[in-house]
């Protein structure tokens, strides 16, 4: 029963993880949430018998695609909403002149 | 407004038709049917793995012996997308130069790491790879692989990367580990071809189960292929956290 | 194991809903993202939603009661009739590497995009050239 419990558990924890790294404006914590995400497949792939995809999903999911999203998001902006007005300014400028 | 309501619909209809599809497919149902009358492939699989090929872990089985040239086209596919990264990202240093005297970057970001992390790191990294290697030798015997062996060595490469600014990878030792990993796989499946006729053909000799030489080529191939998978994942991290420090 | 294997003889339709719906689930959450967010970096982690709810139908798919991993132990080599389908799972372990190369390729464009734009905005991504 406590098993079944956990499941359960888990499944609505997945859901909403995937929910909050949709909606969170902040993208470093949109992709913790993906992080998450992983982390609680890995445990599902795990009760489902499949260690080995497991295994895969924990080395690559957690810790690679999170690294590489995070360099990404260093590279680029971090706030979902953020319009560069440096850009508009310039097509301004440009139809101006 | 518009855009929301057909996205709305879209998700809905492919959400309704997923469950009514998996609603009558019962999970936990037995589609695999009998071993000595195997009519699926999983059961061809399941009977052959452990009596044929004496190989304990059946997904490696599958992996490298019975889809063994799907797993090459994988870790080519995986050199590809390395090259593809390396050849979008590259730059010219002027355009570099050009480009950081236009930005403000903070300063922060550069700052190496404490030598509390620093320390850790160095205690960890020998033990990140030993690990990784020990999962890719014994992919034949317990769960896990070339390519889960691969991933966790790129992540002890990644703790280094990351925690030493002055870390470099030698990249000649790299690309060559790599050529020589993908040249043995490919090598090991024209052996087969020439002599026994089909291409990553298994050896006759197969060994006892559960022994640490066993399965004929399986773990020489999965040794190459965790070895490939290494050296291409930590050349991907290498190329994507060199973008910043190259603006100094 | 054998716990499990009752509880889920007993609770069968529950734990299917649980399973399946939240593989089925996160293939729609990832594709709400897909096709309604303006962030690039944000379109990508709905495609890696989308993946991993792809993964877990799979690996559902081959999921057998009371059935036990794939992995032979010795004097054990006729135990196969109580595993679980190995194929679903070779095919996942491709999968996931794949999607990982993937996602690297799909956001070294971000960062090319961005760096020349100065934006990841995809309403501001207007030019045809770059």
């Amino acid at each position: 029963m406590a098993l079944l419990i956990f499941l359960i558990a888990m499944a609505v924890i997945l859901i909403a993880a995937a929910i909050f790294s949709i909606m969170q404006k902040d993208l470093l914590f949109a992709v913790l949430g993906t992080g998450v995400v992983s982390l609680i497949l890995s445990v599902f792939f795990y009760i489902l018998q499949a260690p080995d995809v497991a295994i895969t999903e924990a080395a690559i999911g957690i810790a690679l695609t999170t690294i590489i999203f995070i360099i990404t998001i260093r590279n680029t902006t971090r706030d979902e909403n953020k319009y560069n007005d440096d850009h508009i300014n310039k097509f301004k400028n440009e139809k101006d002149a | 407004m518009l855009k929301k309501l057909i996205v709305f619909l879209l998700i809905g209809t492919l959400g309704y038709t997923l469950a009514v599809t998996f609603s009558s497919i019962p999970i936990g149902a037995n589609r695999i049917g009998s071993l000595d009358n195997p009519e699926t492939v999983a059961a061809y699989y399941l009977d052959k793995s452990p009596n044929d090929l004496k190989v304990a872990n059946t997904i490696t089985a599958v992996v490298v012996n019975f889809r063994g040239f799907d797993t090459l086209g994988e870790v080519s596919v995986l050199f590809l997308a390395a090259t593809g990264l390396a050849s979008i990202l590259y730059r010219k240093e002027e355009e570099e130069e050009e480009e950081e005297n236009k930005r403000h970057i903070s300063h922060r970001l550069n700052l190496p790491s404490s030598s509390l992390v620093q320390t850790g790191a160095k205690i960890l990294f020998p033990l990140i790879l030993l690990l990784g290697i020990y999962v890719f030798i014994h992919g034949h015997l317990t769960p896990g692989g070339g390519f889960q062996g691969g991933a966790i060595i790129a992540t002890g490469f990644l703790l280094m990367l990351v925690s030493y600014k002055g870390f470099k990878n030698n990249h000649k030792i790299m690309v060559w580990l790599e050529s020589l990993a993908g040249l043995g796989f490919v090598g090991v499946g024209l052996y087969g071809l020439i002599r026994y006729g089909s291409f990553l053909q298994n050896t006759g000799w197969t060994g006892n189960l559960n022994d640490l030489v066993s399965g004929g080529l399986i773990p020489l191939i999965y040794i190459f292929v965790g070895i490939k998978v290494a050296t291409e994942l930590t050349n991907v991290l290498d190329i994507l956290l060199n973008i910043k420090s190259r603006r100094k | 194991m054998m716990e499990f294997q009752a509880l889920f003889e007993q609770y069968r339709d529950l734990i299917t809903i649980a399973v399946y719906g939240t593989a089925i689930a996160l293939i729609v959450i990832g594709l709400y993202a897909v096709l309604m967010k303006k962030h690039l970096v944000k379109i990508v982690i709905g495609l890696s939603i989308m993946d991993a709810g792809i993964h877990l139908l799979f690996v559902a798919i081959g999921y057998i009661s009371g059935g036990t991993a794939p992995i032979f132990s010795p004097g054990n080599e006729n135990a196969g009739a109580r595993m679980v389908d190995p194929v679903p799972q070779a095919l996942v372990l491709t999968a996931i590497v794949i999607g990982f190369a993937v996602t690297a390729l799909a956001l070294s464009l971000v960062i090319r995009l961005y760096k020349h734009h100065h934006t990841a905005n995809i309403d501001q991504l207007n030019s045809l050239k770059w």
